[in-house]
């Protein structure tokens, strides 16, 4: 029997993040806990679950002890029903055929904008971050889903640089510079659940994590936090989930 | 050098394009030289392609020659660089990267090689989404200058990218990003087998290797092994890239080492993860230290790979071919 209370941040972001998908959905995930989410939902309870990595594969089935170091290694192609060039898979997510996209991201703001490229001014920056990969591609052509660790640091009322767009500036800012499609739909930390108002597209707190207080969430975070009027408590992680993640990661690779 | 609104210095006229091609020798003739002597089909201040993605099907050993030869003044693009990046810029032949992602890998954090030379101002990093650098390559390969693409726009990469173009659709009027054609001088592509022509198969993930090797006006293969001709023919389906696309080949086993070469080997993590912690304690002394090591030091590729030792070459080609076990 596995101690409940007994498990790390990044192992309680997977197995919160795995909640928001469906059977049947077609999934773009990166690399690290958007892959092992994504792997989780499918073994647990989406069967039907279609991942797609960047380096070009259709329908991954990741093997337990074998998460691959990047999307474009070949254990992400174990079992696929597919490989196909990086751009061809990319260009999936701009004909539409992708429900979700599924990333982590350095820094995120009240408008679901991902930063991964700077920290500071990007002329003189104090950090140059590796860049966007496909996330700017996934975040501007699908619905996505964001999950990340929880720190005041990385949870700004505006990222210093824009990689991945979520909504921009709020209200209509996404549309009118020609993202037609997609927008942040769900940010998942290990305090909290967070989705976007309809409006002003600014983000709202859904569920409070097992243990979480309106005030330490607020005190971890750089901007003023907006409740969702039925605010819920999210359901902690069950011995299923648990024991899923640490067969599926049991070298703690994704989540020490 | 400093791009400004529909500018691209990667891009080139249409007709500039074709009398590169016409300059070539595509004829069905065996184009087999050594390691060495393919570093002589790169020249100073070239723009080059680099084939494969983060740490898979890398052409490691061609980047491991180039500097050794001391070239200079690279501009090289990838999908996504990993530590062959670290090795280009800590290795002084390369002063601007044209990529979306550059790190060692997702499992080590940032690399600090890259942000060693590229937050001093040492090196220029043009940062472009993955797509894009794919639909690039594709315009190149096409034939034509951009290509239109849906994302990037509204973000602060494109607006790092004045040479991508903003326009409203003649068709439908909604706002479309125009990515500018990139040519490569030459393109370094590592593939699993190919014959003496240049006629070249690859095995799983093909990246955008297909798109960079015909939009770049030279391209040098190495090649976990020359096979005839006539075995190519048993397969032509498998061939990825036709032999009058391809100017040199060199036969180059582990060529992608530490890196992978699917179905063959996968990355040796052990020397990845002692690389990663020496150069990202130090990225000067620690790189330099490296290098000193295992680029200037083994005498030939082969003892490189005898550096990276036998058995962790076996433990990678083990788990290598295991992608085909049922």
């Amino acid at each position: 029997m596995l101690e409940k209370r007994n498990y790390t941040a990044a192992e309680l972001l997977t197995i919160l993040s795995a909640r928001q998908l469906s059977d049947g959905q077609v999934v773009f995930a990166g690399v690290g806990i958007p892959l092992l989410a994504a792997t989780l939902a499918q073994r647990l309870r989406c069967p039907g679950l279609t991942i797609l990595f960047e380096g070009g594969v259709i329908g991954a089935f990741i093997e337990p002890g074998k998460l691959p170091p990047s999307t474009n290694d070949q254990r992400c192609t174990k079992r696929a029903n597919m490989v196909l060039g990086s751009a061809e898979v990319l260009l999936l997510l701009q004909r539409g055929y992708v429900d979700v996209g599924f990333m982590s991201g350095a820094q995120v703001d009240q408008y679901g904008n991902l930063n991964s490229s700077f920290i500071g001014d990007p002329l003189r920056p104090k950090t140059r971050l590796p860049g966007t990969g496909g996330g700017n591609d996934i975040a501007s052509l699908a619905q996505m889903i964001v999950a990340m660790k929880h720190e005041k640091r990385r949870f700004v009322e505006q990222v210093d640089f824009i990689t991945s767009p979520g909504y921009l500036h709020g209200r209509d800012t996404r549309r009118k510079s020609g993202l037609l499609a997609g927008g942040t739909f769900r940010v998942v930390t290990d305090l909290a659940v967070f989705g976007f108002e309809d409006e002003k597209r600014r983000m709202q707190v859904i569920s409070l994590n097992p243990g979480v207080t309106r005030e330490r969430l607020q005190d971890n975070t750089g901007f003023a936090l907006d409740f969702a009027p039925h605010l819920g408590v999210t359901e902690p992680p069950t011995d299923q989930e648990l024991e899923l993640v640490r067969e599926l990661d049991p070298d703690r690779l994704y989540t020490a | 050098m400093v791009e400004t609104e529909g500018k691209s210095i990667d891009t080139h006229g249409y007709l500039e394009l074709r009398q590169e091609l016409l300059r070539r020798d595509r004829s069905l003739r065996d184009k087999v030289v050594s390691l060495e002597e393919a570093t002589s089909f790169v020249r100073d201040g070239d723009l080059v392609g680099i084939g494969g993605s983060t740490m898979s099907r890398t052409p490691m050993g061609m980047i491991w020659a180039l500097i050794r030869a001391g070239r200079k003044r690279l501009s090289c693009s990838r999908s996504i660089m990993s530590s062959d990046g670290d090795l280009l810029l800590a290795g002084g032949i390369c002063d601007r990267v044209v990529t979306s992602w550059f790190s060692q890998g997702i499992l080590w954090g940032v690399s600090k090689v890259m942000r060693h030379y590229v937050e001093t101002g040492n090196v220029r990093y043009d940062e472009w989404s993955h797509m894009a650098m794919g639909m690039r390559f594709r315009a190149g390969a096409m034939g034509v200058p951009f290509m239109p693409i849906r994302s990037m726009l509204g973000s602060d990469v494109q607006k790092q990218r004045p040479e991508a173009i903003e326009i409203d659709c003649p068709f439908t009027g909604e706002k479309l990003l125009l990515v500018p054609a990139l040519n490569p001088d030459v393109a370094l592509i590592h593939v699993q087998r190919c014959d003496a022509y240049g006629n070249a198969q690859i095995d799983g993930l093909q990246f955008m290797d297909i798109d960079l090797a015909m939009a770049a006006n030279k391209v040098i293969l190495t090649t976990e092994r020359i096979v005839s001709n006539d075995q190519i023919r048993r397969a032509p389906d498998q061939t990825k890239i036709p032999f009058f696309a391809v100017d040199a080949v060199v036969e180059l086993p582990f060529g992608c080492a530490p890196h992978e070469c699917y179905g063959v080997y996968e990355p040796m993590l052990r020397h990845m993860e002692y690389y990663v912690a020496l150069v990202n304690g130090d990225p000067v002394k620690g790189m330099q230290q490296y290098m000193d090591r295992f680029v200037h030091g083994p005498k030939s590729w082969s003892e490189f790979l005898a550096l990276l030792g036998i058995e962790e070459l076996l433990e990678a080609a083990r788990a290598g071919e295991s992608i085909y076990d049922a």
